[in-house]
């Protein structure tokens, strides 16, 4: 067990590094850097050649990602940027946990995202719980009463739920929860922001300004994740193991829940961590309207500013985050299915 | 004295996409206690749903028992509840399926599994439980079975998980032990040890056993009277001896020429059946087995025969006595 | 009850010939699937109202301004209401829906190319070839979509000159679109090619065509790719759906299609700001989007039902 988790630990360097090569060209093509450098004001164009050279983007691309990587206190930087290599470099790289510094907040990167990081993964963490209880309680109960009007309305709701655009859906809640409540005279959901600035970040006030974006980024999930639980407990329930646990006499309790749940549920573990990708796509959507203070939001601003190394810095720690929630995965899944060991 | 199991008119159908499925057509007869029952025929003729339907392991939906009895020690099977249903099964009629390989869960222990009827049925602690399933599984012969009972049953061989299935269904000392298929996925050598080991322990436990096959061979070692079906319905019923050595349906005929024997001379080839058995998507007005028929006659195709008797115990269903060629 | 009498012919039929092919039940399959019928008839109610109503305004009408009518509320002249520069709304998602299909669709044929080809070139070829391709699929699924999404679409966006096509002029930006979703969404595709060809490249026929000297492009195209043919088609329709959600989400942060060309997607573009007001601005564009994603959705399901090779061992 402790080799294969090294053997995948090992095999997620060179990947990580291959995402990281295919980020920084892209990241580095999508527009001009300069642009909205220092706020918003005009620059002439010998100021420009000047900051270019200063932050060395006048550099080959590779040498920029070696710097990116690395660092450069190895070679010799322009800091005046009068096209005179004048002293050694300062940056460490971010092998060694340096992300840069902002272009447009002129501050560490790694400062800014530690402040975001937090809310985005408390918006996640409680939609990934909302999600995993809803979809197992609809799925299972669907694929028992088979047919009945509560499947139909669950197969409706989960088809609806699928095909519904994330943001659209946001607007409909927002809607009908913030707007139409206050006209009604009910106690409405806010929709800007993680709480009142004249209460403070409060727990009730949290969870209060949690509930739409949650509810958002979960009715999606739990429409197509209650249809797999679904499909995989009908699956299971045809099984010849299942057919064994009746002819036992068993009740139907201990067949159920005890012999197709699961076999069942062990799949919705690996779909849970593939599907981490898509789960943070949906928060950049979710943080950009409901103005959640979290990576999603961030990495909307930072696009539009081209701020390449806050880009950066968030898909480097999105991406290694979503890597070794597979190989966690991987490895949750062998310590509950005694079929597969990997030595 | 009335006989342990008595099936009367059993019909099963199936409501599926492609239409409706009639597998079980109305079929009849009897088990007594201690006896062993053969049914017969090609796959996809009834047998299984037949039996899976004595035990209401039918999936409803697709599948519906629409019609008859099933009277086990005079109680009606078919008409009782889900949870006095729970009561029999397992503990008075118990069942051993046809792939070993799937038909024990994946995630659970094999001594997990085995103990599970005994404690729900006989209300033994765990303890007990795990003692008498290693009894079971040595009875089975299964060696260092207190040792194997923490294996998962993907480290048992395939003829170790059917010896397995087996000391699960005789766990709670069942009056019937309904064998579907159990040797069909195995290898030959292992069919032949499975086969002895049911008989052996049929012998000492004095249960009635219903055995499933496709296989004429098998059943000769084993059944003591047998049920030929064919689409759903059987054409011919009688002692094992009579089946063999005096077979009147074409289809019997035509199952037993397909046997490969040792006395046959080995240019002789082995007979096959023309055709395909039916889908079952809807019944024919006649004789179901007239298109494959070589004695198939005009009458046939308007209507299906009953089982009439030609010997005392052998029934058989066919227009045609195939001693004679001629219409009885 | 239903009746279970059939005449011989049909029996006979049954009894004496092959069973049906794969395609035949496929079909019979499909035809009797409940929910792949709703999603057919979504699609045809939709493909209609686009078409015909193409035939009722013309485009012109769609990108008319009328500044003395912004923001009108659905109206007998306006069943949809207006827009800010007083555009109809309902001609907008007329023209604005062949947008947004025609994207839907030609970027899925745009990831079936560029999937197919990687997945088909890396399964078949083996090796060396396999892991660097096999890598470079895993290092891009990795990336969460619509981050690679936003990135492409910053990068390539304004590239491209608007053009006249069939009499129409688009903007650029469409086919910046197609591409950018294309090339995000092949990887699945590529994957799927890739184990098929993995596991019929060892099969007979493979080897038969390969001993009676056939090369390795015909064995590729004219022998693996139609036996792999059903789960492609089953993720490919599955595909426009989420090629339609894309487009939408990328105009919604307004970098998808510019204006004045519509789609459902950018004309929800400044949704957010009528959330409380004009809410007729946003709801049918979205409505639009979800009938059509939901159409597409039933029908894949159908399509992976009526495909699927283990339905045709079901009875028996």
């Amino acid at each position: 067990m402790g080799r294969y988790i090294v053997r995948r630990l090992l095999q997620a360097i060179p990947l990580l590094l291959i995402i990281s090569v295919i980020l920084f060209i892209l990241a580095n093509e999508m527009g001009d850097p300069l642009a909205s450098f220092g706020g918003r004001r005009r620059i002439r164009a010998e100021d420009r050649a000047r900051l270019a050279r200063q932050l060395g983007l006048d550099r080959p691309i590779l040498v920029q990602y070696v710097v990116w990587l690395v660092g450069n206190d190895w070679m010799g930087v322009d800091t005046d940027g009068d096209g005179v290599a004048d002293a050694r470099g300062a940056r460490r790289g971010i092998l060694r946990g340096d992300f840069g510094t902002s272009f447009t907040e002129r501050r560490p990167v790694l400062e800014i995202i530690r402040e975001r990081v937090g809310n985005t993964l408390l918006l996640m963490l409680t939609s990934e719980i909302v999600i995993l209880i809803f979809s197992l309680a609809i799925g299972i109960y669907s694929a028992l009463r088979q047919y009945s009007t509560l499947d139909y309305a669950a197969t409706a709701f989960s088809f609806i739920g699928y095909s519904m655009p994330v943001f659209w859906l946001a607007l409909i809640l927002m809607y009908i929860f913030a707007v139409n409540f206050k006209r009604w005279g009910l106690p409405y959901f806010p929709t800007v922001g993680m709480y009142d600035l004249a209460v403070g970040p409060t727990v009730s006030q949290i969870l209060w300004h949690l509930a739409l974006p949650v509810a958002t980024i979960s009715i999606i999930s739990i429409a197509g994740y209650s249809r797999y639980v679904r499909a995989q407990m009908l699956e299971v329930i045809n099984q010849d193991y299942i057919r064994t646990a009746w002819a036992k006499g068993l009740p139907r309790r201990t067949v159920i829940l005890k012999h197709a749940l699961k076999n069942a549920a062990l799949p919705l573990v690996t779909i849970l961590g593939m599907d981490l990708p898509l789960l943070l796509s949906g928060a950049v959507v979710t943080e950009s309207i409901f103005a959640w203070p979290g990576m999603g939001r961030l990495f909307w601003d930072a696009a539009q500013d081209t701020d390449i190394p806050v880009l950066m810095g968030i898909l480097v720690i999105i991406s290694t985050l979503v890597v070794l929630f597979q190989i966690i995965t991987d490895i949750t899944y062998t310590f509950l299915d005694p079929r597969i060991r990997y030595d | 004295m009335s006989p342990l199991l008595e099936v009367r008119d059993l019909t099963t159908r199936f409501y599926t996409l492609d239409g409706v499925v009639c597998a079980v057509n109305g079929i009849s007869y009897t088990l007594e206690e201690g006896e062993t029952l053969g049914i017969v025929g090609e796959s996809g003729c009834g047998k299984s749903v037949s039996v899976l339907s004595l035990m209401r392991l039918i999936p409803e939906p697709p599948g519906r028992i629409v019609a008859g009895e099933a009277l086990y020690r005079g109680r009606d099977l078919l008409r009782l509840s889900e949870e006095e249903m729970q009561q029999i099964r397992g503990r008075e009629i118990a069942m051993v399926f046809q792939d070993p390989m799937t038909s024990l869960n994946p995630v659970f222990t094999v001594g997990d599994q085995l103990t599970e009827p005994m404690r729900l049925h006989l209300g033994m602690s765990r303890k007990e439980a795990r003692e008498r399933a290693a009894e079971l599984l040595e009875m089975v012969g299964i060696p260092r079975a207190a040792e194997r009972l923490d294996d998962y049953p993907h480290q048992f061989s395939g003829g170790m998980r059917q010896r397995a299935m087996i000391a699960m269904a005789l766990s709670c000392s069942p009056s019937i032990l309904i064998a579907d298929e159990p040797t069909t996925a195995l290898d030959v050598t292992i069919q032949a040890q499975i086969v002895d080991l049911v008989k052996a322990l049929r012998d000492r436990l004095g249960m009635a056993v219903i055995w499933i096959t496709h296989d004429l061979g098998v059943i000769a070692g084993i059944a003591e009277r047998v049920i030929v079906m064919y689409a759903g319905f059987i054409v011919e019923e009688g002692p094992v001896g009579e089946i063999y050595g005096n077979p009147r349906h074409p289809y019997t005929l035509a199952l037993l020429a397909s046997l490969p024997r040792v006395d046959r001379t080995s240019n002789q080839r082995l007979a096959v059946i023309p055709g395909l058995p039916p889908d079952l998507l809807g019944l024919p007005p006649g004789c179901p087995f007239t298109p494959r028929c070589s004695y198939a006659r005009p009458e046939c195709r308007e209507k299906n025969p009953d089982l009439q008797p030609v010997h005392s115990g052998h029934r058989v269903a066919c227009w045609v006595d195939v001693t004679t060629g001629r219409l009885r | 009850m239903a009746t279970t009498e059939v005449t011989w012919e049909v029996f006979e039929e049954q009894a004496e010939r092959p069973p049906l092919t794969p395609a035949q039940v496929a079909w019979r399959r499909f035809r009797r699937h409940k929910m792949a019928l709703a999603g057919a008839g979504i699609l045809i109610a939709i493909f209609l109202y686009i078409f015909i109503g193409s035939l009722v305004f013309s485009e012109a009408d769609a990108n008319y301004n009328d500044l003395s009518v912004r923001l009108s509320p659905p109206s007998w002249e306006h069943p949809f209401g207006t827009d800010t520069t007083g555009r109809d709304i309902l001609a907008r998602t007329i023209y604005g829906g062949q947008i947004s299909i025609i994207v839907g669709v030609l970027a899925v044929v745009v990831s079936l190319i560029v999937g197919t080809l990687i997945g088909a070139i890396a399964g078949y070829y083996g090796g060396v070839v396999d892991s660097i391709l096999m890598r470079f699929t895993e290092a891009v699924f990795n990336i969460p979509q619509l981050f690679l999404l936003i990135i492409l679409a910053k990068m390539f966006g304004g590239k491209i000159p608007t053009f006249q096509f069939l009499g129409r002029s688009f903007s650029g930006s469409v086919i910046v679109i197609i591409g950018v979703i294309g090339l995000t969404s092949w990887m699945y595709l590529a994957r799927i090619v890739r184990a098929n060809f993995l596991a019929l490249r060892e099969q007979e026929f493979v080897t038969a065509a390969r001993c009676a000297g056939a090369r390795n492009t015909t064995i590729i195209f004219e022998h693996i790719l139609p036996n792999s043919i059903a789960p492609i088609v089953v993720a490919a329709t599955l595909d426009v759906a989420s090629a339609i959600l894309s487009e939408a989400y990328v105009s919604f942060l307004g970098l998808g299609v510019q204006p004045p060309t519509a789609t459902w997607g950018n004309m929800l573009d400044q949704a957010y700001h009528h959330l409380e007001t004009e809410p007729w601005m946003w709801f049918f564009p979205g409505m639009l989007i979800l009938l059509t994603v939901l159409g597409i959705n039933f029908l894949g399901d159908g399509l992976r039902d009526a495909l699927d090779p283990r339905a045709l061992a079901e009875t028996g």
